[in-house]
């Protein structure tokens, strides 16, 4: 099969990701943070090994202030509930993902106020747009960091240069480029940045996690969850220091393993090389695409504009059909539908049909690509047939 | 480690396991021990170093925000 659905999840993963994960169930196994015994200290210390290798990746100062959770979601989750109060209003993007979209609408039945500023057909966001759409009680800017539906990159550093301006936070989604995407907190002015693990970071699912700045107290980001942490357990009330405070119960420890594994095979990569192998293939793609007869390929034509993801659609066929058949026929895999982001789909027009979406990564060759443009044409010469 | 040995005590193993990695790598000896029994703390592991090397140790920990409760010299 050529998998082109690196967006829902990466895979093949490197094979040091599964050796890690084998190694620690195998020979570490014992709970972090937990006990004292050697077991345990070796958990622990895998555990702070992925903080801070991520850290270095997303030069965060702090590897401290890296809090792991169960995805993405999650923790986008804890920064939108924990941070927003009644009376507070939030400035987002009309192409946002449901892992954002979901828990703002759910705050605006408590009383948080939205704007969602539009984005141009091809997913591109004005930080003039964002500016104004700033109100007197704006309290945080959420954005992607890349839509996961076309692909499009917003302008983080810029947006991170306005919230300072304006004194709000930024909360950056960047799970569809933390690994592919150089991402640097402390220059961007990104004061929260919800990643996951298991796409481009290459890592498992069930992995994830909110790198938490210097402007962000913990008195202001309420815990979403509350329970046991190995610390201070002679009191009932939560810990108030990182990252005890966000991470109760038994963390993914093996999950960790694997992460901190998947993200030292991106550093010695090198994100810049696997940044440019990945422009290059998405631009062939994309150009592929064009060049098809019957053909829509949707977001911006430069694929230095964008991150992996790739949506297109073949005229008169659902999307559903056409993935069914470049998977039956061709074994072809791609994501069908509106990619959990209905905003992202109306803002290229394609509510509620959506799109198919091709999502390369770095193990693909240029003769799976080749093959996988043969195979949308022919379904399209189909189609037309 | 030779000398007097002192415990640094924090609030969590996740700021021990720091701690110990941090002044390892500055060349300063240390292990993650569990804590002694009459020292209070909870979070199960302390660091053991030289208590010559206590003010380097602490200063070190603070510039790179590692938190430390307490360190005591160990009887």
């Amino acid at each position: 099969v050529i998998y082109l659905d690196n967006a829902a999840t990466s895979w093949p993963k490197p094979p040091e990701v599964a050796r890690a994960m084998g190694h620690f169930l195998d020979e570490v196994g014992a709970n972090p943070g937990r006990s004292a015994h050697r077991l345990s200290i070796a958990a622990g210390r895998i555990v702070d090994d992925a903080r801070e290798v991520l850290a270095q990746l997303l030069n965060a100062p702090d590897p401290l202030r890296i809090v792991f959770g169960a995805n993405g979601t999650e923790a986008i989750n804890l920064a939108l509930r924990g941070l927003l109060r009644t009376g507070d209003h939030v400035v987002t993007s009309g192409i946002e993902h449901n892992a954002v979209m979901r828990p703002l609408r759910a705050l605006e039945r408590v009383g948080v106020s939205i704007t969602v500023v539009p984005c141009d057909p091809e997913g591109r966001l004005a930080v003039a747009d964002v500016e104004a759409a700033l109100l007197p009680t704006t309290k945080l800017i959420a954005i992607t960091h890349a839509s996961n539906v076309m692909g499009t990159l917003t302008p983080v550093s810029e947006i991170g240069a306005l919230a300072r301006r304006h004194d709000l936070l930024l909360l950056v989604d960047a799970a569809a480029t933390a690994g592919c995407h150089p991402i640097d907190v402390t220059h961007d002015a990104i004061d929260l940045l919800a990643f996951t693990g298991h796409k481009a970071l290459h890592g498992p699912m069930g992995t994830g996690g909110l790198v938490i700045g210097d402007r962000v107290s913990i008195g202001q980001l309420a815990p979403l969850k509350f329970g046991g942490t190995g610390s201070h357990s002679d009191s009932e009330e939560q810990p108030t220091f990182l990252p005890d405070a966000y991470e109760s119960g038994t963390p993914n420890a093996v999950g960790l393993a694997g992460l901190d594994a998947g993200v030292r095979w991106v550093m010695q990569q090198g994100l810049g090389a696997l940044r440019a192998r990945l422009v290059a293939t998405t631009q062939r793609l994309s150009d592929g695409l064009r060049m098809i007869p019957g053909v829509t390929v949707y977001g911006p034509p430069r694929a230095e504009e964008r991150c992996s993801a790739l949506s297109f659609n073949i005229n008169g066929l659902a999307p559903s059909e056409v993935g069914l058949q470049l998977d039956d026929a061709h074994g072809i895999l791609a994501r069908v539908g509106l990619h959990c982001a209905p905003g992202a789909h109306r803002t290229l027009g394609t509510f509620p049909d959506g799109t198919v979406r091709f999502a390369p990564g770095p193990f693909l060759s240029a003769e799976d690509i080749e093959r996988a443009l043969a195979a949308v044409a022919a379904v399209a010469r189909e189609a037309r047939s | 480690m030779k000398g007097t040995e002192c415990v640094i005590l924090f609030f969590t193993s996740n700021h021990a396991i720091r701690a110990e990695k941090l002044l390892g790598r500055a060349q300063l000896p240390c292990r993650l021990t569990p804590v002694p029994r009459h020292l209070s703390s909870d979070c199960g592991v302390c660091v053991r170093i030289d208590c010559g090397d206590r003010d380097a140790a602490e200063r070190l920990l603070a510039a790179q925000r590692v938190e430390f409760e307490a360190t005591h010299p160990v009887a």
